[in-house]
């Protein structure tokens, strides 16, 4: 703990010394001015005149847009449908991808530390780090547009994030319930059923669960790329300026995304 | 003794008890799910041919990958990063700041009920919508460019900081809080000494995961224009341009990879 004195002599405690002061406020410094070099590159690429007129067309535009198109419903049951299956098998591919990608890359399963986990450990940081909407870009292009786009794009996303999750799920299981089931002379998929699964699949629900609810509020969006679902009729609906309509599709997405959160709330209540 | 007798004695070879203890329900399950996937798959119809006509263009872009093409595009590619980098660093250091007061409101044993409910509000709505319908909103009100980014980004990284950070102030131990209320601390001093030492580790943790998953989300929010390197993305795939495509993805895995080992560091460090 650095004491100074003071003129006086008197003793001054202080928290940190002048070294670390003044790399404190050096790097204080160095922030500011990278937030504000950062914030100037903003301010030069945006046309201010419209931001300045931004309430009035917000005020426009909101005016414009109430009340919502109620008929306009008949007409997304379907999409709804198809945004909903998205989610659903998308997410089921996804896990059926993801559990050997986990079991290759946990650190106490993987057959090799050196030439197999180094690929997993890929496989999960490419899915995740590409956004769905990237995938189905993707995917539009090479499959064409529809809900099978969408559906393969959401179950490229999740093996990532799924697969992540379980094998740090994995890595943590009690080593002491694999040893016991070894020492019966149990073979290596032996051991697999009876030690390392009983103990993972609380954690495996609860994230299919989890990824589910994120693949519904992806998949309502995934339509402004062609990939199908709702999102579609979205962009059909903003294409053509018919605002009532979009109110509509906003509040349609706003429900399914709390359904959605109720439901993954309600089952990861129950399994935990 | 008979075999019969010998047979009784061994008793049944053990079979794993099934996941559903209820045979009625575990049926009823099991039925229910093979009738909707049926239902589901019937409904989405696959048109195999532009799919086999497809496969070569998707083999292009697998291959692709293998020879990215940084330079042809160089300077467009270089520009959309360096908006992406600065529409992240911006919104997050933004979103976090807004979404600290917004979390001490939303911490229920901290807010009194009126603020509580309105922050609570705030932290809904964010986290209901996504973060490309509101950028499709940003753009029709303030312009194309990097300004409706980067009010997205801020918008959205609120609800998510401030849900973590309430919940995480909801937790913290009360002991330490009241022996600084004992002292005769004024309510900033309170906040400043006895609750901030408790979330910190977590909030810097946090700051990192978010700062990451801005950088993703821009990523795309040029799709829609809201800037960033995904117009460049979305026209080098409506070019066909597979190998300058695969160069830009391989620089998002690359910095995502790069931001995640950062924030390990970081987080290893502080907790």
């Amino acid at each position: 703990m650095p004491v100074s004195t003071d003129i006086k002599g008197a003793k001054v405690w202080q928290l940190r010394n002048r070294n670390q002061t003044l790399i404190r406020w050096g790097s204080y410094l160095a922030a500011v001015a990278i937030f504000m070099w950062c914030w100037q590159r903003i301010s030069e690429a945006t046309t201010w005149f419209f931001v300045w007129d931004a309430p009035r067309i917000a005020a426009d535009i909101g005016g414009r847009a109430w009340p919502p198109r109620w008929s306009y419903m008949d007409k997304l049951w379907g999409p709804l449908w198809d945004t909903f299956n998205m989610a659903t098998l998308g997410t089921v591919m996804a896990l059926f991808l993801a559990v050997p990608v986990a079991f290759l890359a946990a650190r106490n399963t993987t057959p090799s530390t050196l030439f197999i986990r180094p690929v997993a450990l890929f496989i999960i940081v490419a899915t995740r780090s590409i956004n769905s909407l990237i995938w189905a870009l993707l995917l539009v292009a090479i499959v064409g547009p529809g809900v099978f786009a969408g559906l393969m794009a959401i179950a490229l996303r999740s093996i990532g994030f799924c697969a992540k999750l379980l094998y740090e799920a994995i890595e943590e299981i009690d080593e002491k319930q694999v040893e016991a089931i070894t020492a019966t002379g149990a073979s290596r998929w032996q051991v697999m059923t009876y030690a390392i699964v009983p103990q993972i699949l609380p954690a495996f629900a609860g994230i299919s669960v989890f990824r589910w609810d994120i693949n519904i509020r992806e998949s309502t969006v995934l339509g402004l790329v062609g990939a199908g679902g709702i999102g579609l009729q979205l962009q059909s609906s903003l294409n053509t300026l018919a605002w009532p309509q979009v109110t509509l599709i906003l509040l349609v997405i706003l429900f399914a995304v709390v359904v959605g959160e109720w439901v993954s709330a309600k089952v990861r209540g129950a399994i935990i | 003794m008979t075999a019969v007798a010998l047979d009784d004695r061994i008793g049944k070879a053990w079979k794993k008890p099934p996941l559903i203890a209820n045979p009625a329900l575990r049926w009823t399950l099991f039925i229910g799910a093979l009738a909707y996937v049926v239902l589901a798959v019937a409904s989405i119809d696959v048109n195999w041919s532009r799919v086999a006509e497809g496969l070569s263009r998707g083999w292009a872009f697998v291959t692709a990958f293998f020879t990215p093409d940084f330079v042809s595009r160089g300077g467009d590619i270089w520009a959309g990063i360096l908006e992406s980098v600065i529409i992240t660093i911006t919104s997050t250091v933004v979103g976090i700041g807004l979404s600290v007061p917004i979390g001490l409101g939303a911490a229920r044993n901290i807010a009194p009920l009126p603020v509580y409910l309105v922050c609570r509000a705030i932290v809904s709505l964010s986290r209901a919508l996504n973060e490309i319908i509101v950028a499709i909103l940003l753009v029709a009100i303030f312009g194309f460019g990097p300004l409706a980014g980067f009010l997205t980004l801020s918008f959205a990284t609120i609800g998510f900081m401030s849900k973590l950070l309430a919940e995480d102030i909801e937790e913290m131990s009360k002991a330490q809080a009241e022996a600084i209320r004992a002292t005769g601390s004024s309510w900033l001093q309170w906040i400043n000494y006895g609750v901030q030492p408790q979330v910190m580790p977590r909030l810097i943790g946090l700051s990192m995961y978010r700062l990451d998953i801005n950088f993703r989300e821009s990523a795309v929010l040029g799709l829609v224009g809201a800037g960033g390197i995904g117009a460049t993305l979305n026209t080098a795939f409506d070019r066909y341009e597979y190998d300058t495509a695969a160069a830009i993805l391989l620089i998002i895995i690359v910095t995502v990879m790069a931001l995640e080992y950062l924030s390990g560091i970081i987080r290893a460090k502080v907790q």
